[in-house]
């Protein structure tokens, strides 16, 4: 008795790794990209310059820096950063590969190598710099709290004692909050999305995160939230990549700064989260 | 190790809301679930359609989407619960379908013969049901509620997702901050999911020998 | 119809069945009415709230190929755990105690870890891509169990099978990869294909590590288009998976329906299987489930192991 019914299966997987999705850009570029640069031989410049093509590792889910639409690639600040980055080194936007980095896995997906940059509203901190090193910060974010249109009765976060606050699992601003206010009652969750149903209705009073994101949501449903109260941290946003590759920190420390120079940073904002926020003063970069 | 050592007391906190996200709706799932099941071996038409289309739907639906419809949608329609109750109602009805089936099963077990000496000293419908037949296909049930009890356990873990601090929520904070000792992390999450699932398999293991010579 | 609750039903019985039918079905429609009316009064069936589906054509696309997702990582994992599942069954029934213990555990360690918490194992720890995070997750689990659907399904062959195999001069290995696997592949598929659809659901969890499948595309929708559509596009998922599953569940009956009029007389106590209101009855379907002690159409696979 042959049993070809393994066969059919197998054939059947074959079939179906074979499929492939393709995925469409649609993007005119914002900035010159450069004419086949020069880099010295071995550096990460010269290999992806030579490969015509970058991986960055961005956020799908984050108004106004990175997100994703229907279309394939993302959409915002951080984005546009990128392909600031990617056209110093000679690269088309579309030759940029997008790969969605969420919170947890950042770290890993540079370590090996998935990733040749990640840029995504990646708060620069201590603890990160033992597995990765960050350029930039390329723009300071702080935490503050949104709440409903109506409320009154939270105005901080020293109102917070006693209220339920949603946030993200494995963020700094949950972790931020356990430290400084425990009265605080955390509910989480694993994307900021999941945290506007339940302020709707009530099940929480706020939600907690860095306030560019924020005013995202603000922007997206029009007449229901606020943002309450002054940042209460700092959260320098920088662009984490392989640890000790100091040559590549500096070119995109480099590319960051000639950006505030000849506007390109500020043209980038504008496009995306500056339909919503003031365009601010960009940070200084830190060459640690 | 340290890691674990060291956050042994959220570990205990997460493991305890796991168990008792596994206990709660195990029992609610184990009464739904029969109901159900009397459902869909009753003789009345639209009951075992409920029965059936409610099996079909939930089996077929994964359970991060009714997590979804508990959370979200629930309140939409008025009913407002704690995260906690949410996530107790999502378990239980996505494991009440794979109870129901048991239940069946189990039902279709018993002999006819069982059945038709009940209802020749004259026991009605709910007599024999009580009395003759749920005892009986209850015990060739057993084994198999107790690997739904143990697929259960696992699931709770979806609940980290939905704003349960459980087990699993625990293990995605430390290996968030403490991203050098990601290993250690998730086996200690790994190791508390086994203090019940193994003892659990053990007893099915057990149970599946006992029902087999009661046959 | 008579079944093992009630005998054929009198006239005066057939009454009360017709009065509960419209009672029922009173009830039913009522709960229905409820919950429709609550959503619309909330405005869940508001033209805004489902717009994306109609005017923009790329929403089924991206959906389109969150499926694809899904269903590639799904076939991938079904392959390698079926592969696996021959493997741990093979070695579990090995003659030799100490492969056969060591199987035991590895087995129960296996079938007791949330599949999630493998997937985000793999995605952090290995050095692989997100879509095979998701399949190790997948496989790793759904072997142990498939791997005891086989064994039990084994032993539930009747005995004549592996002495006949051994008195033509079968080894132990050639009689359970020529003679009782096929078998018991044949005898278990219900709960195989039960477990597919187990497996298929359990990609879902993939959206966790951020594999982009299905469910991960529409919280991405969510995302992109605002709250407002968040019930429209949980919806159309929820649509979607319920198809595919049921398809496949269909799919099995009828391989059931199929092989069951091939079967060779086997079993001796093997029922004909029951399949009303085109429900699959076979091997309970439960996500720690082997044990199809409980079924219509399999003897209970007695003791684990010889002791």
């Amino acid at each position: 008795m042959r049993f070809r019914r393994s066969t059919f299966a197998a054939g059947l997987a074959v079939a179906a790794l074979t499929l492939s999705a393709c995925g469409g850009g649609e993007d005119e570029p914002v900035t010159e990209v450069e004419e086949s640069p020069e880099f010295e031989a071995g550096t990460t410049m010269a290999e992806l310059a030579e490969a015509d093509s970058i991986t960055i590792g961005t956020k799908f889910d984050q108004p106004l820096f990175g997100l994703r639409g229907p279309s394939g690639d993302p959409e915002g600040f951080d984005v546009e950063i990128g392909k600031l980055i990617a056209a110093e080194l000679g690269i088309e936007p579309e030759n940029i590969e997008w790969v969605e980095t969420v919170s947890a896995n950042r770290e890993s997906f540079i370590e090996e190598g998935r990733v040749d940059i990640v840029v995504a509203t990646y708060t620069i901190n201590d603890a990160r710099k033992e597995r990765v090193d960050f350029a930039g910060p390329y723009f300071v974010a702080g935490q503050t709290l949104l709440v409903l249109e109506e409320n009154t009765d939270i105005n901080g976060p020293e109102d917070l004692a006693g209220k339920t606050v949603c946030t993200v699992e494995g963020s700094t601003p949950a972790e931020n909050i356990r430290e400084n206010f425990p009265e605080a009652e955390l509910s989480l969750t694993d994307a900021y999305g999941n945290c506007l149903e339940p302020l709707r209705n009530g099940q929480v009073d706020a939600v907690t995160t860095d306030n560019v994101i924020l005013s995202g949501f603000v922007d997206q449903n029009p007449g229901e939230f606020k943002i309450v109260g002054e940042p209460f941290t700092e959260e320098p946003y920088g662009i984490g990549l392989q640890k000790g590759d100091d040559a590549f920190r500096d070119f995109i420390n480099d590319v960051l700064e000639e950006s505030y120079e000849n506007g390109a940073w500020a043209e980038a904002w504008e496009k995306t989260a500056g339909t919503v926020l003031e365009t601010p003063e960009p940070p200084a970069v830190d060459r640690y | 190790m340290d890691a674990i050592i060291d956050n042994a007391d959220l570990y205990w906190e997460g493991f305890t809301t796991t168990l008792s996200l596994a206990v709660v709706s195990g029992a609610l799932a184990l009464v739904l679930g029969t109901v159900l099941g009397a459902f869909r071996v009753s003789p009345i038409p639209p009951l075992r359609l409920a029965g059936a289309w409610y099996v079909e739907t939930v089996r077929n639906t994964p359970l991060t989407v009714v997590f979804f419809f508990t959370v979200f949608v629930m309140p939409q329609v008025g009913i407002q619960v704690p995260f906690y109750s949410s996530a107790v109602v999502a378990l239980t009805v996505y494991t009440a379908a794979f109870v129901c089936e048991a239940v069946r099963s189990g039902v279709n077990s018993v002999g006819v013969g069982q059945a038709e000496a009940a209802r020749s000293i004259g026991l009605t419908f709910g007599q024999s049901l009580r009395h003759i037949i749920l005892p009986q296909a209850f015990r060739t049930v057993i084994p198999p509620l107790i690997n739904i009890f143990i697929a259960l356990t696992k699931n709770t873990s979806v609940a980290g997702g939905f704003f349960v601090a459980e087990l699993f929520n625990v293990g995605r904070r430390l290996s968030n901050s403490l991203s050098d000792q990601v290993p250690w992390v998730l086996l200690g999450v790994a190791l508390f999911y086994l203090l019940i699932t193994i003892p659990a398999g053990v007893l099915a293991g057990w149970a599946e020998r006992k029902a087999a010579f009661a046959r | 119809m008579s079944s093992v609750l009630y005998d054929e039903p009198g006239p005066r019985t057939r009454r009360l069945i017709q009065v509960g039918t419209v009672a029922g079905a009173l009830v039913l429609a009522g709960v229905a009415a409820f919950v429709l009316v609550q959503f619309s009064s909330r405005g869940l069936f508001d033209a805004d709230r489902w717009d994306i589906f109609v005017e923009r054509t790329d929403v089924w696309e991206f959906l389109g190929r969150g499926l694809l997702a899904t269903l590639q990582a799904a076939a991938t994992g079904a392959v390698l755990a079926g592969v696996l599942a021959v493997v741990l069954a093979v070695l579990r029934m090995s003659r030799n105690g100490f492969v056969r213990r060591t199987t035991a555990v590895v087995i129960e360690l296996f079938r007791g870890l949330p599949v999630v918490l493998l997937m985000l194992a793999g995605a952090l720890l290995l050095p692989v891509s997100l879509f095979w995070a998701v399949v190790i997750g997948l496989t790793i689990y759904n072997a142990a169990v498939m791997g005891e659907i086989l064994r039990a399904g084994i032993l539930s062959l009747p005995k004549g099978q592996t002495e006949a195999a051994y008195a033509i001069g079968l080894t132990h290995f050639q009689t359970l990869r020529m003679i009782l696997l096929p078998q018991a592949v044949r005898q278990m598929l219900p709960s195989l294909v039960s477990q597919l659809v187990v497996l298929l659901k359990d990609t879902s969890l993939g959206y966790i590590v951020g594999y982009l499948e299905l469910l991960r595309s529409v919280q991405n929708l969510r995302d992109f288009f605002g709250n407002r559509y968040l019930f429209s596009v949980f919806f159309v998922a929820a649509a979607i998976y319920i198809t595919v599953n049921f398809l496949v569940s269909r799919l099995a009956v009828l391989t059931e329906r199929v092989l069951s009029r091939s079967r060779s007389g086997g079993g001796g106590d093997v029922a004909p299987v029951n399949l009303d209101e085109g429900t699959r009855d076979g091997g309970v379907d439960t996500r720690g489930g082997s044990a199809p002690t409980a079924t219509s159409q399999s003897r209970s696979p007695g003791t684990r192991e010889r002791q």
